[in-house]
């Protein structure tokens, strides 16, 4: 087990490169973050509050309600795979280079 | 030796459990023709199971095997243990009944559920794995004082855990009970002891691959299920709808529910006002701070954390998630399919008469599709999806007594009362084993004193608990500065107290005047409405003598329950705790508990001092966003 104290975690910190990748973690988890949250109570304030809305039929007896809900679902599966494309392609990338820089040599 | 033992045990035990299950079994109800088929088919899965934990056995030899399966589990393999962990029979069951008796308000619930999801993946998943080692309390500790975040972390684990836990038991014996006709108190013990024995010799291995069969075993069944319904409509969504809204059964329940406004409704009225939200949720605010508790509390649930332990990078745990997601959600749009689809071809009336919650409509529509009560495939669909179930309990509730046996063993035993010194592999699992023998135990008894109870309001509760107390501690150790062990300790605490002190003096628990009032109620009204039916009876009107003729047997009914209500609260004047009313309105404390568990982090941080919470922060936060000291390189 390699010692934590081997890392001048300051240094980590300070570098350009985490400091990117910082910057751009905190505008995507937390805009996606707030995003998904104000979307999913739009459901249920809208079945309270918007029921008249909620009842129009859109697709045979399909009504807005209904397919809210479903878009839902879509929402969450969407935000998920544009986290995850981002995450594996931009900040992976960045978290492997400084890890890779920082990583005490192997074996000790 | 010491590696012999566990397994002659688990044979010792596997051959008790034969013992104490297979007469139980054999004399399950329902169709007595077919009896045999319930027991293969609930045999095939029990020896399924006991098989993959004989060989999970042989691989746990350290305390990282035990836990957290030596971190060798893929994010695909994560992915369906996620959705094994999580889809209790409350959420496999429940949800199903809750759309085939309010239509449009059940399926709105099982949203929250998908949507925990993302706050599980954008904030909590990766980073967790990144700083953890075995449990949550292992994240507080890392930069904070570890004895003192230790204590209040594995706390706050043992009392989320087990309000989960009586819930999953009382629910799953009660469950147990009505599929397969045996006694609570034997399937209670079933339950547990088959669970132990999964968790003692398995550890994490075991759960994890029992997790992953009941996942699959779940989603085929509700895939077969779901085809069989669907398939007359050409796969049409609104062709199905249709059909559901356009059923007597159907109109019939939403008229019951609506009560007098219905009079004025007609048929295709009522049938439409089934998807139309209402039916179930009548106070929005409720709703609301349920959905704060689902949305938050996920990602504060120990059992579900635990599994990102599980897995050997951040990558891979992004990558279970997103599977979990995929799963949970799919299962999920499923059940729309499996509660609207019971309610048209069982009828609400009929699900709601052999349980009350619905949580038998699932099961039911099995036994209708594969062809009724008295088909061989009909009696094997309600076998298998029974079969589920008890694997979907037994499952989850060895998750949760593992996540509590680690906070006991991990935190509590290594932690703190050895203060955290060198402890040798062999103690550390000895003691893993140990935590998981009294848990177990203690799971069973609490199972069986708490016959008969109302748990559902615990899953709300273990969720709250979750939001309002872990969640907070876990997100700002993570990802705010200025977040030290006065701050921790203090969320933990106000999280957990106002969480659980407001669902005591909620509405959830039985008020005693309140019981007799509304059972006065119908008394006084009974004489009224006697005369009533008496007067349509005696008019000679064929249709009003027979409307007159159901609404007498309703209000038999009505007056049969009021009357065993009194008699239940005969002689109490107050609640549990001593109130004659509730005192705050909401039924799930989220709405006000987890802000105030969020102040308290933030207070406590500001008011007390901690210099290892600071100088801990940039490696802390460095580890997190990098994977520093865990990434493959280190393997090597």
């Amino acid at each position: 087990m390699t010692n934590p104290q081997a890392i001048n975690w300051s240094a980590v910190i300070a570098d350009p490169r985490f400091q990117k990748l910082h910057r751009r973690k905190v505008a995507v988890l937390w805009g996606l973050m707030a995003f998904s949250v104000v979307y999913y109570f739009l459901l249920p304030i809208g079945a309270a509050y918007y029921q008249d809305l909620f009842r129009v039929k859109v697709w045979g007896v399909i009504n807005v309600g209904i397919l809210f809900a479903l878009s839902e679902f879509v929402v969450a599966w969407a935000i998920a795979v544009f986290y995850s494309r981002l995450a594996n392609l931009e900040f992976d990338r960045l978290a492997a280079e400084i890890a890779a820089h920082y990583q005490p040599r192997a074996g000790a | 030796m010491k590696i012999q033992a566990p397994r002659t045990l688990a044979c010792a035990l596997a051959a008790l459990l034969a013992v104490v299950a297979a007469p139980a079994l054999a004399e399950a109800s329902g169709n007595g023709e077919y009896r045999w088929l319930t027991f293969t088919v609930f045999a095939a899965v029990i020896a399924l199971t006991m098989f993959i934990t004989y060989l999970a056995s042989k691989r746990v030899k350290s305390a990282s095997d035990f836990y957290t399966a030596g971190g060798g589990i893929s994010g695909f393999q994560n992915g369906w243990a996620i959705a094994g962990d999580y889809l209790s029979a409350a959420s496999f069951l429940g949800i199903a009944g809750l759309i085939s008796l309010y239509g449009y308000d059940g399926f709105m619930y099982s949203v929250g559920w998908l949507v925990a999801y993302i706050t599980v993946l954008l904030l909590i998943a990766e980073p967790c794995r990144n700083i953890g080692k075995y449990t949550l309390a292992d994240i507080l500790a890392y930069r904070n004082d570890p004895k003192k975040t230790r204590v209040v972390g594995a706390l706050s684990v043992i009392t989320v855990s087990t309000f989960y836990l009586t819930a999953q038991m009382v629910g799953g014996g009660v469950l147990v009970k009505t599929l397969i006709g045996i006694d609570y108190e034997v399937s209670v013990v079933v339950v547990g002891v088959l669970m132990l024995s999964y968790v003692l010799f398995g550890g994490m291995v075991a759960t994890t691959w029992v997790q992953i069969i009941k996942a699959i075993l779940l989603v085929v069944a509700s895939i077969v299920i779901v085809m069989l319904v669907w398939t007359p409509y050409g796969f049409s969504l609104p062709a199905f709808l249709q059909d559901v809204v356009s059923d007597p059964k159907v109109q019939a329940r939403v008229a019951t529910l609506l009560g007098d406004p219905a009079k004025n409704m007609s048929a295709v009225e009522l049938g439409q006002r089934f998807l139309e939200p209402g039916l179930y949720f009548k106070a929005p605010v409720d709703q609301i701070s349920l959905g704060m508790a689902l949305v938050f509390g996920t990602a504060g649930l120990p059992h579900i954390l635990m599994r990102f332990f599980t897995v050997p990078t951040a990558q891979a745990a992004r990558k279970s998630v997103v599977w979990a997601m995929v799963i949970i959600g799919g299962f999920y749009v499923l059940t729309l399919f499996l509660g609207f689809g019971a309610a048209k071809h069982v009828g609400p009336a009929v699900i709601a008469g052999v349980d009350a919650g619905g949580n038998m409509a699932g099961p039911l529509l099995a036994q209708y599709i594969g062809g009724g009560p008295d088909s061989f495939f009909g009696n094997f669909m309600l076998a298998f999806v029974s079969a589920v179930a008890f694997a979907t309990i037994v499952a989850v509730v060895a998750g949760l007594v593992l996540a509590s046996a680690s906070a006991m063993a991990h935190d509590l035993w290594v932690g703190v009362v050895k203060g955290g010194e060198a402890v040798a592999p062999a103690e550390q699992v000895r003691a893993a084993r140990v935590a998981t023998v009294l848990v177990g135990a203690m799971a069973i008894a609490i199972g069986i004193a708490a016959k008969g109870q109302n748990v559902a309001v615990l899953v709300g509760l273990a969720f709250a608990v979750a939001a309002s107390a872990n969640f907070p501690c876990v997100l700002l150790t993570l990802y705010w500065k200025r977040c030290n062990t006065t701050g921790v300790v203090a969320g933990m605490i106000v999280g957990t107290v106002a969480a659980v002190g407001l669902t005591l003096v909620s509405p959830n628990l039985t008020y005693p005047k309140a019981v007799r009032a509304a059972a006065h109620k119908v008394l006084d009204a009974e004489a009224d409405k006697r005369a009533g039916i008496a007067e349509a009876k005696a008019s000679g009107d064929a249709e009003a003598a027979a409307k007159a003729a159901k609404t007498e047997a309703a209000l038999d009914k009505a007056v049969a329950k009021a009357k065993a209500d009194m008699a239940k609260v005969e002689g109490q004047e107050t609640s549990f705790i001593g109130l004659e009313k509730p005192l705050f309105e909401l039924k799930n404390p989220g709405l006000i508990s987890i802000p105030l568990g969020f102040l308290a982090v933030l207070l406590g941080s500001l008011l007390g001092r901690d210099k290892r919470s600071e100088d801990m922060w940039d490696e802390v936060y460095a580890r997190q966003n990098t994977g520093l000291l865990i990434s493959k390189s280190q393997a090597h």
